[in-house]
């Protein structure tokens, strides 16, 4: 034998394997695993349309000052509204008072120079294309705000829950079944009705109830997460080497078992909008004519004798909350089937 | 299976506890005086008077000694009378009904029940039906079909399809009313000579022999089974159709198919049964999600069950009679949930026989 077989610790060998495909930047990034489920996300046609649905109700939300610039600027989440007559107005009809200032695209568009309710007014003349536009903003916000809490608390219980095991995660989980077991839209009236009259009438009591009462799924899903990423040879090699506890579960441990449960979070912003929508329908939330889609359909409650004359209070709003909804949906959808894991290595 | 049954017979105390320390917590947030309505029928104006009601019921005393006051009541030491307690049943009194919790929760029930049976078997057999028939024909047409079927229907909000529902078939149509019965059968149904044997209003009307009242609460029932049905179809029809694609795959079904059998004995004898299991879990839960009063769907078709009158009084900040209907459901959910897991055991083999 040569004397330059023996091992110089530089591994010229190592050097020249390549894979058997290409593996992108984006890969090495995330890992084999997770960048299976982003690319199963974008490959169906149905996801790719949910995607479009999302970057569209992005868009609004985003440009809602020039799609409908705001009557008083300091609150533009108010819905102006024209006048004070109960009855709506059909769509098209001119503001006679109080008429926001004319969008930019308005005048080279439609040629004229005065502002319409374009689909109509409601009950108590708000007009229904602002709560609709604005009332984007306010789904993406309470989306927001609802989803980021409810996974950091489902991250934290369900990852001590995980770590420790025994009594601790037995009863965690009999805390979590307890949540299980109250109804939800009960438990989130409940909540709701006695915050209000504590901190008044606004998003929040309604963003409580939904965080209460909605961070157990995450809870489950990490926590079983990390019970298997728990056994994975790696986590026994950090062991043997002599690592932290503590390091183990930060560094190694969650980092490799968080991505599902952040894309099921992600995608839960529809369903928390659906929920918030339902609640403030009931007439649980925000004061009368701030932009939301549940109030705006809340409404037509008092109409539903003549719904054939004002249809339009209840088809565009509707409308958009479903579609709103089935973007997410459609992608979540996606999701399940690459999180199947009756699916796993079949890309 | 014995020691199966009795952990899970185990576990219902301590939900129960657990539910209750939950709801007593979020009671916390109420004032005292907002508290007393759990005992007392009208909350006086006179300052006096609420101090002496606190100091009776014990509303300043420590968490501890409230909790235990709200699960067992108070028991007059003179009159020997109990009042409050939900151990024995007792939410306290509605501010918004102005009658007991129970009695509310007694009169709306019926309501709610007889709504859940008839949109209970379209649910169940359609929904089971179409995932069958999506997991025969897997990428097929019908497959496809029950696909966007099942998307749309996740993502219709309750209250919007039941918006549209009242446009379409009351509005536009007049065909269904939204509501419970016509001016002209509930003055029957509540004059003397209709007996309610149980109170159901469906089958009372076929034990009366009206089959007049019948076909008007139909008519009236109509859209909330029809909105409930389409709304749960999609879950049935999504967890049928995986269930079923996986027996599909399971040796014993090829064999079959190898012996020569007939396709349709094939699934419908073979890989059928087996892939029911999840469904059964499913269709446990379905009924009980239906039973806990279906807040939405009543609340926009009008229709007088025990999920109207809790977002009623929520709408009107009422806790005291959302807490009793909260307990109540508690209650079914844990009950059912129990009946549902036990028999889960029996039907499947591999818990049965381990």
């Amino acid at each position: 034998m040569a004397d330059s077989a023996l091992p110089t610790g530089d591994n010229t060998l190592l050097r020249e394997t390549t894979p058997l495909r290409d593996i992108s930047g984006l890969e090495r990034f995330l890992g084999p695993e997770n960048y299976r489920i982003l690319r199963g996300l974008l490959k169906t046609p149905a996801s790719i349309l949910g995607f479009i649905l999302i970057a569209l109700f992005i868009f609004i939300a985003l440009a809602a000052p020039l799609i409908a610039p705001p009557l008083t600027p300091d609150d533009p989440y108010k819905i102006p509204r024209d006048g004070f007559t109960s009855e709506p107005r059909p769509m098209m009809s001119d503001w006679t008072r109080n008429a926001p200032p004319l969008p930019f695209w308005w005048k080279p568009i439609m040629k004229t120079d005065h502002w319409v309710h374009i689909l109509g007014t409601s009950q108590g003349q708000y007009d229904v294309f602002y709560g609709i536009v604005w009332g984007t903003r306010t789904a993406f916000r309470t989306g927001f705000i609802v989803v980021i809490a409810t996974f950091l608390i489902g991250i934290i219980v369900g990852s001590v829950s995980a770590y420790y095991g025994g009594a601790v995660d037995n009863i965690i989980m009999r805390v979590v079944d307890v949540f299980l077991t109250l109804p939800f839209i009960l438990a989130a009236l409940i909540l709701a009705a006695v915050l209000t009259p504590k901190i008044g009438r606004s998003l929040i009591p309604s963003i409580i109830a939904l965080i209460t009462f909605g961070w157990m799924g995450y809870a489950r899903v990490i926590r079983s997460d990390i019970l298997s990423v728990k056994e994975r040879d790696f986590i026994m090699a950090a062991r043997v080497i002599g690592v932290k506890d503590s390091q183990i579960l930060f560094r190694h441990i969650i980092p490799n078992a968080i991505f599902p449960t952040l894309v099921l979070a992600s995608l839960g912003i529809g369903d928390v909008v659906l929920t918030f929508a339902a609640l403030s329908f009931l007439g649980i939330g925000v004061n009368v004519g701030y932009a939301d889609w549940g109030q705006v359909l809340s409404f037509a409650r008092n109409w539903i004798t003549s719904l054939n004359m004002y249809w339009y209070i209840i088809v565009w709003p509707g409308l958009t909350l479903t579609l709103f909804v089935m973007g997410w949906n459609l992608v979540g959808d996606a999701l399940r089937d690459v999180l199947d894991p009756r699916m796993r290595g079949k890309t | 299976m014995g020691t199966y049954i009795i952990r899970r017979l185990l576990l219902v105390p301590v939900l129960l506890f657990g539910v209750t320390v939950l709801i007593f917590g979020m009671l916390q947030f109420l004032s005292p005086v907002e508290r007393s309505a759990l005992y007392v029928r009208d909350i006086p104006k006179n300052d006096n008077a609420i101090n002496g009601i606190i100091k009776t019921y014990g509303l300043d005393q420590p968490l501890y000694v409230q909790y235990w006051r709200w699960m067992v009541g108070r028991t007059d030491t003179v009159t020997g009378k109990r009042t409050g307690g939900i151990l024995f049943g007792d939410f306290g009194y509605s501010r918004t009904a102005s009658t007991t919790v129970n009695n509310l929760i007694l009169t709306r029930f019926p309501n709610t029940l007889d709504l859940t049976l008839w949109a209970v078997v379209p649910v169940i057999s359609v929904g089971i039906w179409l995932g069958v028939q999506a997991a025969v024909h897997q990428n097929g047409f019908i497959d496809q079909a029950a696909r966007i079927f099942s998307i749309i229907g996740t993502s219709f909000p309750t209250f919007v399809f039941g918006l549209l529902m009242l446009l379409i078939f009351y509005a536009n149509l007049q065909w269904f009313p939204p509501g419970r019965l016509s001016d002209w059968a509930s003055q029957i149904v509540y004059s003397s000579s209709f007996h309610h044997y149980t109170s159901l209003l469906t089958i009372d009307s076929l034990l009366n022999g009206r089959l007049d009242i019948f076909w008007d609460a139909m008519r009236h029932m109509l859209m909330p089974i029809l909105t409930l049905s389409y709304i749960s179809w999609a879950t049935f029809v999504r967890v049928t159709r995986s269930s079923m694609l996986e027996t599909l795959r399971m040796e014993y079904v090829t064999t079959a198919r190898a012996k020569g059998l007939p396709e349709n004995v094939v699934i419908n004898k073979h890989a059928r049964p087996n892939a029911m299991l999840p469904v059964v879990t499913l269709a446990g839960f379905q009924v009980i999600t239906l039973l806990g009063g279906v807040v939405i769907t009543e609340t926009v078709f009008n229709y007088p069950g025990i999920g109207q009158a809790a977002a009623n009084a929520a709408a009107q900040l009422d806790v005291i009679t959302v807490l009793g209907f909260a307990i109540f459901n508690g209650l079914i959910l844990i009950l059912a949930n129990l009946v549902v897991d036990v028999m889960y055991a029996f039907i499947d083999p591999r818990v049965r026989l381990s």
